[in-house]
């Protein structure tokens, strides 16, 4: 349970990394808006209150790992990644950028603070349990967080990975869905419907919850209950807004790869008390 | 007669043995451990096996996880559903972040035999050299199999490993000091080279004897590593006998022949018989039977020879 306090502290950090990812999008001038503004917040809690890592050494071997499943989200992690300390906030200008060491989409190699290479829907919750499965032949207690999408878990090997997860009682494992409804040609309701997704990680055996994946508060308790739960892994459906936080971009698959405008991008940190 | 020994058991017996040495190899499979002998290391280390299910894609998923946790993972199923059905897991999951993860695919090639030829991989070589990071290895038999599985554990990278089905005969008999990116010249020989790999290579040296009869002098250099290629010695080979046939027991597109021709093609052009499956899939048979339909044989690779020395003149 985080007191008021905290939670104002990181809701003042969910507000300051929306602003960098306006602010990288707009100077990368492609990428993907509406995704990094709906997972910010859980990206928030899991980076500033949930998890252990240390900055200063990235490849720290008791850490906590994420594997960002939903790797277009990439701003939004290298957001954290750089409010943390992993790198310079100078950095993020160069995303996307050739030479840069922030990618379109995540890269293990090229980030400090990247644990896999993601980007290819559907193979990050399957490196999430290797991880898992590593963590705990080599006794250490760590554990694994990864952020997936709701139209993410249209690919089949989503659903090998959480038969897999729940088989090898990967209690140290805790997914969170991004649940914003919408994917690149629409709804997924309508494009592929996917739901209903509680039951159906139920079935496969996981511990689920469900919160509003804007509240900190409501994250940062399913987390707490994900790290008390023992014999199998955890799933957080986290109900989102794609582009949370800018009012035009909010609810809008148009946005899902688009950056915005230097229009849009004055209007946006204006509307975020940063002008 | 030399020995027969099946490079799958050869590899699930260096497997147990990796095991004893480093507690850091891992072994997965895809249910079918049985076949791909990797259910002997998950009898004697049962915390170190995970059967996948039949999943091929989130098998390979695990195994990046896995390596990118610390361990070294051999990752095993048919050649034809580890390149085939788990390719893109490959590809972005393994190659494009260098994890240390051996593939191990084995009933590679036709001589699966009566399962037919959607259990054959004709292609899978070519695919998995395509892939930048990628180490391609294809033994010719069951002690350079025991080696190559060591070299790549001892290499940081993924490692894609090609094996069979059937019994083979045994090349390598005093031992095979393996290494990846080198090739070995098994018989010397000054008119013309054939240049193998897998269980082509015991073909042609039986081929080389054959040719011998005849006052032809044909060298043998066998390629266990597929990439890293031993241009040197294919170029040193092109140069001496001036004169190449391939041999590979794969599509003659963008596998051994097609890596040779590029090395050639390049580096000393000479004439090039290419043997192996000519743009086609494979079909039910004993292994045999199959080897001589689609003229894998020790008297194709005679008559690739006499085609390849015609051209040389």
């Amino acid at each position: 349970m985080l007191n008021e306090d905290a939670v104002l502290d990181l809701e003042a950090t969910a507000r300051q990394l929306r602003v960098e990812i306006l602010k990288m999008l707009n100077s990368a001038r492609s990428g993907h808006t509406g995704g990094s503004l709906s997972a910010i917040d859980v990206m928030t809690v899991l980076y500033f209150h949930q998890m252990r890592h240390d900055p200063s050494n990235p490849r720290w071997e008791d850490r906590d790992r994420f594997v960002l499943s939903k790797g277009h989200a990439a701003p939004a992690l290298y957001a954290c990644l750089a409010e943390a300390g992993y790198f310079s906030r100078d950095d993020l200008k160069t995303l996307r950028r050739l030479g840069s060491h922030l990618q379109g989409h995540p890269d293990m190699n090229k980030t400090p603070g990247v644990d896999v290479c993601t980007g290819s829907l559907g193979q990050g919750l399957s490196q999430a349990v290797g991880l898992a499965m590593a963590l705990r032949l080599s006794g250490k207690s760590s554990r694994v967080y990864t952020l997936l999408g709701d139209g993410e878990v249209q690919e089949g090997q989503v659903w090998e990975a959480a038969m897999a997860a729940a088989h090898f009682k990967l209690d140290n494992l805790c997914a969170i869905l991004d649940m914003n409804g919408l994917q690149i040609d629409g709804e997924v309701a309508k494009v592929m419907n996917v739901g209903p997704l509680g039951p159906k990680f139920l079935g496969f055996n996981w511990h689920v919850l469900e919160v509003d994946g804007h509240d900190i508060q409501a994250i940062a308790r399913a987390l707490d209950d994900a790290e008390r739960t023992e014999g199998q892994p955890t799933m957080i459906i986290a109900r989102t807004i794609k582009g949370k936080g800018v009012p035009f971009f909010e609810h809008k698959a148009s946005y899902h790869g688009v950056p915005p405008s230097d229009e849009e991008l004055s209007q946006a940190l204006e509307h975020l008390g940063h002008s | 007669m030399s020995e027969m020994i099946a490079t799958r058991d050869a590899y699930g017996k260096a497997l147990v043995e990796l095991g004893r040495e480093n507690s850091r190899v891992v072994a997965l499979d895809a249910d079918l451990s049985g076949s791909t002998k990797t259910a002997m290391f998950g009898k004697e280390f049962p915390e170190r096996f995970f059967n996948a299910g039949i999943a091929e894609a989130n098998m390979v998923g695990m195994a990046a996880g896995l390596a990118a946790g610390g361990m070294i993972p051999f990752a095993s199923t048919f050649a034809v559903f580890a390149a085939g059905r788990a390719f893109e897991q490959i590809r972005q999951s393994l190659a494009y972040p260098k994890l240390n993860v051996k593939v191990v695919a084995t009933h590679g090639g036709i001589t699966v035999g009566e399962d037919g030829g959607s259990h054959q991989s004709v292609e899978d070589l070519a695919i998995m050299r395509a892939l930048p990071n990628m180490t391609v290895l294809c033994p010719a038999d069951g002690p350079e199999t025991a080696a190559a599985i060591r070299a790549a554990a001892a290499y940081h990278g993924p490692v894609y490993i090609r094996l069979g089905r059937s019994k083979v005969p045994v090349v390598f008999e005093g031992g095979c000091d393996f290494a990846i990116g080198r090739g070995a010249t098994l018989r010397d020989g000054s008119d013309l080279t054939f240049i193998t790999t897998g269980l082509m290579t015991a073909q042609a040296l039986d081929a080389a004897k054959i040719l011998e009869e005849g006052n032809v002098s044909a060298r043998v250099v066998h390629l266990g590593s597929i990439k890293p290629l031993d241009v040197d010695l294919v170029l040193k080979a092109a140069r001496e006998t001036g004169a190449v046939v391939t041999a590979e027991e794969h599509s003659v597109v963008g596998g051994l022949g097609g890596a040779v021709c590029e090395v050639l093609s390049e580096g000393y052009p000479v004439p090039v018989e290419r043997v192996g499956l000519r743009d086609v899939f494979g079909q039910s048979g004993t292994a045999e039977e199959l080897l001589a339909h689609y003229g894998l044989t020790a008297g194709h690779l005679v008559e690739a020879a006499e085609r390849v020395l015609q051209k040389k003149k």
